[in-house]
């Protein structure tokens, strides 16, 4: 048991923020109750710096980008290649040619699946994923090895829900092709080594993609300093609008890559007998993309930077400590994930409580979270569960919102009969 | 007590928790002619229905499996509900206790005797919930009509 009181003076002791005003939604009730919204792994809340973005490009900026010779295409088209420079200077990408917009990161993932994969892999090739794997990043891959005959291997993950490095290291081999790896994951919260096993992967001779889905809002991220070739985020779990996500590619890979969809915006000419297409990152985005999506998540970059990504995560580390060990307390609550390096992602089960009865429960009390699989399914099949309640934090969150996720699970233990003393 | 709460409790009655922690009927049929699987995937519930249907009538209702409070306690009332039953007797309630749980209003429901199913009537007011109350009531029907594919209710 951990000892409240120490890490309720340590954590008490920390700068924490105090920036939920920033965020319209928060001040709204729910259920008659104040919101503490802790489900941010699935999406994140929109400060007023992004909505108005998207609502000032939509009064005052909207065209279509890269063709018209009027002065809002121009307009447009300056604010959308500036959006592209601000992630690329978000990730620290060599050039904004590496930064290609996607609808998010399951779209960033199949465009490397189809476009680098498909062309080259072949039968008896290897992609080497993790067990703690998102669906989105397992299912492209699947479909991938359907398409070329290549071969899914799946490094395992521990007790704690770390990954086993020895079992990395056995099955990456001279057949490995690719290595796809979370940077954080979303169910367990667990935080990969990636510039470690990217060095590894490279020694093996084997390209790396990163799913950055869980990473982005929560650490700083440094795709040079990691040293993969892909890097796929969203922008809706950073603050942003949802249909809008990027793709980091190393220069000399997406320079080969052939393009993955058809259509208008990603071609150099058209003729009947021949098309030949754009260079990067165009090639990639055919047709009209969400510019004003890609606006929104450049007013949140610019957010999250104003605020530090320093500071975002000494504030979520603080909030984990709190919930890990607030909950750690609570009798018959068991933590399922307990890796050594976290991100703020605290997933549990309560005896005699199934996670969807908890979620109804928690609901009616204000408190928003996730309940289920997380879409790991292999992960809980791993850990022999159906799933877990799990509690996400962000920037906006407060000790109020974790007072009020033990208090509605006490409640749910009363109701339930399983409420047992500390 | 804000009207979430006492929807809250009109949802986790006493005998909702007391089916969940002591369902009923809780064993497979060795001599089962009807059965099915049921399976929610993305709640993980998941459940076997087992009858013994004999001169139109179920004799015997039992299930397996595990999910949450609302679809273990909704299984085991349900197998009590229709034993001793005639087959188009439990299609018919199977009917009136989906439209119980989907009605938009309260007048709207079915006019009729539910029993001790009246309890999850309360679901009704947690969209989100109701695909855990019917999944064993669409596996029964599995089994009751013999259809092979697994029954899902999300």
């Amino acid at each position: 048991m951990t000892d409240l009181t120490a890490v309720a003076e340590a954590t008490t002791a920390l700068p924490l923020l105090d920036l939920a005003a920033d965020f319209p939604i928060l001040s709204r009730p729910v259920n008659g109750r104040r919101l503490s919204y802790l489900d941010n792994g699935a999406t994140t809340q929109k400060p007023d710096a992004v909505i108005e973005a998207e609502r000032r490009f939509y009064r005052e900026s909207n065209a279509n980008i890269h063709r018209g010779v009027h002065w809002l295409s121009q307009h447009a088209t300056e604010l959308y290649d500036a959006a592209r420079a601000s992630v690329q200077r978000f990730v620290n990408a060599h050039s904004a040619d590496e930064i290609v917009f996607t609808r998010g990161t399951t779209e960033a993932i199949n465009l490397v699946a189809q476009s680098w994969g498909r062309p080259r892999l072949t039968v008896g090739d290897e992609i080497l994923i993790t067990h703690m794997e998102h669906h989105s990043n397992i299912v492209p891959w699947q479909l991938l090895c359907e398409q070329t005959g290549a071969v899914l291997k799946v490094a395992a993950v521990d007790d704690k829900g770390e990954l086993d490095l020895a079992s990395f290291d056995a099955l990456l081999g001279e057949r490995t092709r690719l290595v796809a790896i979370t940077h954080v994951s979303n169910a367990l919260g667990t935080v990969t080594p990636v510039a470690e096993l990217t060095a590894r992967a490279h020694a093996a001779g084997a390209i790396v993609l990163i799913d950055g889905a869980q990473a982005v809002a929560h650490t700083k991220v440094d795709v040079q300093a990691i040293g993969c070739d892909f890097y796929a985020f969203s922008g809706h779990k950073l603050y942003a609008p949802t249909g809008i996500g990027a793709l980091y590619g190393r220069a000399r890979l997406l320079q080969h890559m052939p393009p993955w969809q058809g259509g208008g915006d990603m071609i150099r000419t058209v003729a009947f007998e021949r098309t030949t297409f754009a260079p990067p990152p165009q090639r990639f985005e055919a047709g009209t993309p969400n510019i004003a999506g890609a606006i929104g998540l450049a007013a949140a970059i610019d957010y999250v930077s104003r605020v530090g990504l320093e500071r975002i995560a000494a504030h979520e580390h603080a909030l984990l400590l709190r919930a890990t060990a607030a909950l750690g307390d609570i009798p018959g609550l068991r933590i399922v994930g307990t890796a050594r390096h976290k991100a703020g992602i605290v997933s549990f089960l309560v005896d005699g409580i199934h996670p969807h009865d908890l979620g109804t429960i928690l609901d009616s009390e204000g408190v928003a979270i996730r309940a289920g699989h997380h879409c790991a399914m292999p992960l809980m099949t791993r850990f022999g569960i159906p799933g877990t309640a799990r509690a996400s934090f962000a920037l906006y969150n407060d000790f109020a919102d974790i007072d009020a996720l033990v208090a509605a699970i006490r409640k749910a233990q009363d109701m339930f009969g399983t409420r047992r003393p500390r | 007590m804000s009207d979430r709460d006492d929807m809250l409790r009109e949802l986790y009655q006493e005998v909702i928790f007391d089916h969940n922690r002591n369902p009923r009927n809780f064993h497979p049929i060795a001599d089962a002619d009807h059965q099915a699987d049921g399976h929610n995937p993305l709640c993980g519930d998941q459940l076997t229905v087992y009858l013994r249907i004999a001169d139109g009538v179920v004799q015997d209702a039992s299930f397996v499996g595990h999910g949450c409070a609302i679809s273990t306690a909704s299984a085991s009332l349900m197998t009590e509900a229709v034993k001793g039953r005639p087959v188009e007797e439990v299609e018919a309630l199977f009917r009136d206790f989906h439209a119980l749980l989907t009605a938009a209003q309260e007048g709207e429901a079915p006019r009729r005797d539910f029993g001790k199913l009246e309890v999850l009537a309360g679901v009704r007011e947690f969209p989100a919930r109701v695909k855990c109350a019917t999944l064993a009531w669409h596996t029964l029907h599995n089994a009751i009509t013999g259809a092979h594919d697994t029954a899902h209710t999300e």
